[in-house]
């Protein structure tokens, strides 16, 4: 096996990960385990892991409140993460943050969260980081197309292009702005024009094919590395539940999702018969990826149940540092 | 020693050219801080010795360059980010209270925000009412944030220096009608522990806690109040939050009087803050009830008859202290 197939393996197998992460997220929330709320990524795969798979451990990414994919995607544990689902001291953030509070700075990611389009400021400052000590990492600045009419795109991206930052907007099209079709929302439907004025126009790519997003995402970082940023891309993709888990969805043309579930349409049974055709994979090989992904999230789910509480001494702990 | 006498606009300026110097990761961005040397010329000299680079002229967003600035902390610089007022905060709200204040404790104690946000408030000038509020209770308010208000160019030199060397995200609010005013700061290097309280002058009768340019008027009314035999003690905070209330409580031990001076309207106020953690731990040695002489609730005006008469003068802590104290 090369180089190339072993990579499409480890994306095949991140796909899987997510997927059945935010099934059990899902789960847990329905069945009152949880906490709160959560976004699941459930249907839009293929462009965190085709993004992240572009990207080394030293480079930034901010996510969003539907964060987990990213976080799995950019090498975060799904221990630590179901553990914070569950509000757990062994939780990414000990239990303080939750389902939307996700970070892992170890691993460059500077976050999920709670405020649509706050983490497109955050990405720039981070790519400002990058350019200012000179050491050619990026910063992918994941967001939804809720957040995209956001004032502060507009002012990241002026400053973005004014200062030749090494910053990577993805726009996950995912056709819903929390409770509404964001199509709605829009002025002009093309969102490639959005940054065209500061003048690096979007690119459109199919955000559920998954070697499409890997190779755009490729050369975007490549070409950011070298000083030729920003960059924008609009990833199309569509969110399969709703925008909380609980979301009634009484504002979806009916049928519509089942389009988007079908194997020409779903990200991750598209790229299994990718690698199934090109005899990457064989169909057994494939279903043992499968199989082992939910291995490793029920015994996160294990490892989150076995975990203990926050004890209240905690409390004003990791306010401030000292 | 040496008695060095400097503007504290100056002071301020050695500050940010010493810690500039002191670490390469600190570097200051805000509208005209570069080429133009800043519209408070806090930043003047800082382009020409470390380059644009670190001398950010920024367009006017605020939002966006004050969330570009949370982001580099993240990222690990130090940035220093100049909101020209303290009234266009409002533009920057989200960076600073969602992200910058929150993302240590949410994220369980893993990321540091390494951030000053250098701004200036205070009305007393004629600049109306969308440039001279005094909104430091706002920030005083969000866990996660400290908030410094220094009087003094010795005090101001001494805590932006130290502001910019700790890492959590300190908002340091400077007073617009301070930046001319002088005093003595050394030539050799010093730094002012965030969190301490100064007592600006000793006294027994009366304790009056006062805030940035307040401390001035306090201790200009505290001359006068000794020549009527009251003899007040000023207390500058300096830092607003965390409060020092260790010095407060020992003032107020020893009075047995208080007087709360600060800019801010009084709803909602920091000098409701005060007064209330005054009641709350010293209130039995209290002969009579807290004052507070604050901004009336009110627009700050244009007219300098209605703007003068809004906010804390000398004579209405005069008339403060006499309410209790005249014999």
């Amino acid at each position: 096996m090369d180089k190339t197939e072993k990579k499409y393996i480890e994306m095949y197998r991140k796909m899987w990960l997510i997927r059945t992460f935010d099934e059990n997220a899902r789960d847990l929330l329905m069945k009152n385990e949880m906490r709160g709320g959560t976004h699941v990524y459930i249907g839009e795969e293929a462009i965190a892991v085709g993004v992240c798979s572009a990207l080394e451990k030293e480079d930034y990414i901010t996510s969003t409140h539907r964060g987990h994919g990213h976080c799995l995607a950019k090498e975060g544990d799904p221990n630590k993460m179901m553990a914070e689902l569950l509000g757990r001291t062994t939780g990414y953030c000990k239990g303080k943050g939750g389902s939307m509070h996700i970070a892992d700075l170890e691993q460059g990611n500077l976050g999920a969260n709670g405020i649509v389009g706050g983490g497109i400021g955050l990405a720039t400052g981070a790519a400002f980081a990058c350019k200012y000590r000179e050491d050619e990492n990026v910063a992918v600045c994941f967001f939804g197309d809720g957040a995209i009419n956001q004032g502060v795109f507009y002012e990241a991206a002026n400053m973005a292009a004014l200062w030749k930052l090494p910053v990577i907007y993805v726009c996950e099209r995912n056709q819903f702005a929390e409770f509404s079709y964001s199509e709605w929302y829009y002025g002009d439907q093309d969102l490639t024009k959005r940054t065209e004025p500061f003048g690096f126009k979007g690119v459109e790519v199919d955000g559920n094919d998954l070697l499409a997003v890997y190779e755009l995402a490729t050369d975007l970082v490549s070409r950011a590395r070298k000083g030729e940023g920003p960059f924008f891309v609009v990833a199309n993709t569509y969110r399969i539940y709703g925008h909380t888990v609980g979301d009634p969805l009484t504002y979806r043309k009916p049928g519509e999702v089942d389009i988007w579930k079908d194997k020409d349409h779903d990200p991750i049974l598209k790229f299994k018969s990718y690698l199934l055709r090109g005899e990457i994979l064989s169909e057994d090989a494939a279903e043992q990826i499968e199989h082992d992904a939910r291995e490793v999230i029920n015994s996160a789910v294990d490892f989150a149940k076995a975990s203990p509480h926050p004890t209240i001494d905690s409390l004003l702990e990791d306010l401030y540092v000292e | 020693m040496s008695e060095r006498i400097i503007e504290f606009r100056e002071a301020l300026n050695e500050a940010l050219l010493e810690e500039m110097a002191h670490d390469e990761n600190v570097f200051i961005m805000g509208e005209d801080v570069g080429k133009y040397g800043g519209v408070l010329k806090i930043s003047r000299g800082v382009q020409e010795k470390f380059g644009e680079k670190r001398a950010v002229d920024t367009p006017i967003a605020e939002l966006g360059f004050t969330s570009i600035g949370v982001g580099a902390a993240l990222a690990g610089l130090r940035p220093i980010v100049e909101l020209m007022y303290i009234d266009f905060t409002g533009l920057a709200m989200d960076p600073i209270i969602n992200q910058a204040a929150k993302a240590r404790y949410m994220f369980g104690g893993k990321a540091k925000v390494p951030l000053v946000i250098r701004t200036q408030g205070g009305a007393g000038r004629g600049n109306a009412a969308q440039h001279s509020q005094s909104l430091e209770a706002w920030y005083v308010h969000i866990p996660g944030l400290i908030v410094i208000q220094p009087s003094t160019p010795y005090d101001a030199k001494g805590l932006l220096k130290s502001a910019i060397r700790n890492d959590n995200p300190i908002i340091f609010i400077e007073n617009k009608l301070l930046y001319n005013t002088k005093g003595a700061v050394p030539e050799e290097e010093y730094l002012i522990p965030i969190g301490k309280a100064d007592v600006k002058r000793e006294g027994k009768d009366l304790t009056i806690v006062a805030t940035s340019r307040m401390v001035l008027f306090a201790l200009n009314a505290a001359e006068k109040l000794a020549e009527q035999g009251i003899d007040a003690e000023v207390i500058d905070p300096r830092t607003l939050k965390p409060l020092d209330m260790e010095t407060i409580g020992n003032s107020v031990r020893k009075t047995h009087h208080m007087v709360i001076v600060n800019e801010g309207v009084k709803t909602g106020g920091y000098a409701a803050e005060v007064m209330a953690r005054s009641y709350e731990e010293v209130f039995d040695y209290l002969d009579a009830p807290i004052v507070r002489v604050t901004t009336e609730d009110v627009v700050i005006p244009y007219s300098g008859v209605l703007e003068l008469g809004a906010m804390p003068s000398e004579e209405k802590i005069i008339e403060a202290a006499r309410g209790f104290l005249a014999k």
